[in-house]
């Protein structure tokens, strides 16, 4: 359970680009949470809370939009998303390790004034 | 239009939670909201150190493994049965070593002929790169040629942060069951190099290899799998011979 030390990152990164734009309220943080991130949405939003009190984002709705895992099928050359655990190409059924969406963990955007 | 206060303020419209039926008026009225991209990943801190400690490595001609696993899988075993052999063959091994608490693991690793630091991580659950970097710099790079990181036991958070290790080694040991790679598949998609561990005892305990590989295959297509005994030793040479290897091709790397 490491969401109380993500979201200290993802405040730190706010704060920062609110202070640049010279705003005095953070209103929203949208994050990016891809499947594979080994990271709860829940524990993340009880995490925001704790670590906003006393802040200018401490008001601030936290959007999480999250990313399924889409995976490249090298033989077949196509994208698939994967429907088991494993990375398997629903077409020939061979496994895959790579893989092009699911592992984000990233501060999107801010809603400031 | 804001049916409560009339407002025209669509953008900033803010709810709190779900139970709450109107947005709160902390928002200043008549300034509109205004969007801010960023797109920063959370981990850009920890990229940074990872990035820092890998250049650091490679200067330094070293070979880094980050070791993972549940705990009690034989992470301390294993290297201190790396440190003895590869002491045999070549020069020494240092370790960084990381544990919520106590620094046995080290005094262990110690006694093996092993450089070794412990990170007392206090209550977090994994190590990061700017602990790493710090322990790093402590150890005398120059003298060393293979540096193992010894994480937290936990299969979950330290998958999530690059240290700047060359490979990454995921340990499943013959006790925990042969569905882990696919309980754990974030730690195990990870992996440069799958060990499967204590595999002295995997016929006592009816360790079942088959499903044990396919089900690493499955999450891990790319993962070198070996099967190691720290007591024994059996298959510890191959598994040091591949080290080598790498070890070797990553100077010809740098060297290019």
């Amino acid at each position: 359970m490491h969401e109380v030390g993500l979201m200290e990152n993802a405040l730190a990164i706010a704060l920062n680009y609110a202070t640049r734009d010279r705003a005095s309220h953070i209103h929203q943080i949208a994050l990016r949470v891809g499947d594979l991130s080994g990271v709860e949405p829940d524990a993340l939003r009880f995490a925001f809370d704790v670590v906003t009190q006393g802040t200018i984002a401490e008001r601030a709705q936290l959007k999480i939009e999250t990313c399924p895992t889409v995976c490249y099928c090298n033989d077949c050359q196509r994208e698939f998303r994967p429907i088991e655990l494993g990375y398997e190409c629903p077409i020939c059924q061979t496994w895959s390790s790579s893989i092009l969406q699911g592992k984000e963990l990233e501060l999107a955007s801010l809603e400031v004034s | 239009m804001c049916t409560q206060c009339g407002c025209s303020e669509v953008d900033s419209v803010v709810l709190h939670s779900a139970t709450e039926s109107h947005h709160d008026h902390h928002h200043d009225h008549p300034s509109l909201a205004r969007t801010v991209e960023v797109r920063e990943r959370l981990m850009s801190k920890n990229d940074r150190f990872a990035r820092q400690n890998r250049e650091i490595f490679q200067a330094n001609n070293l070979l880094v493994l980050n070791i993972l696993s549940s705990p009690g899988a034989g992470k301390t075993a294993l290297i201190e049965r790396m440190a003895k052999l590869w002491g045999d063959r070549a020069a020494q091994v240092g370790v960084i070593v990381g544990d919520l608490a106590t620094d046995n693991d080290a005094q262990r690793l110690r006694a093996a002929g092993a450089i070794a630091l412990q990170i007392t991580t206090g209550t977090a659950c994994h190590l990061e790169a700017d602990m790493v970097a710090h322990a790093a710099s402590h150890l005398g790079l120059a003298n060393l040629d293979l540096l193992v990181i010894e994480n937290v036991g936990n299969l979950v958070c330290p998958a999530a942060y690059d240290l700047g290790e060359t490979l990454r080694v995921v340990l499943l040991s013959v006790t925990e069951g042969e569905d882990k790679p696919l309980k754990y598949p974030t730690a195990f998609q990870s992996a440069d190099v799958v060990l499967l561990t204590k595999m002295d005892i995997a016929e006592a305990v009816g360790f079942d290899r088959e499903t044990a590989i396919a089900n690493v295959r499955r999450m891990a297509p790319h993962a070198k799998v070996f099967e190691v005994s720290a007591r024994t030793g059996v298959g510890m040479d191959t598994w040091l011979n591949f080290l080598q290897t790498q070890w070797v091709s990553s100077l010809v790397e740098v060297a290019r």
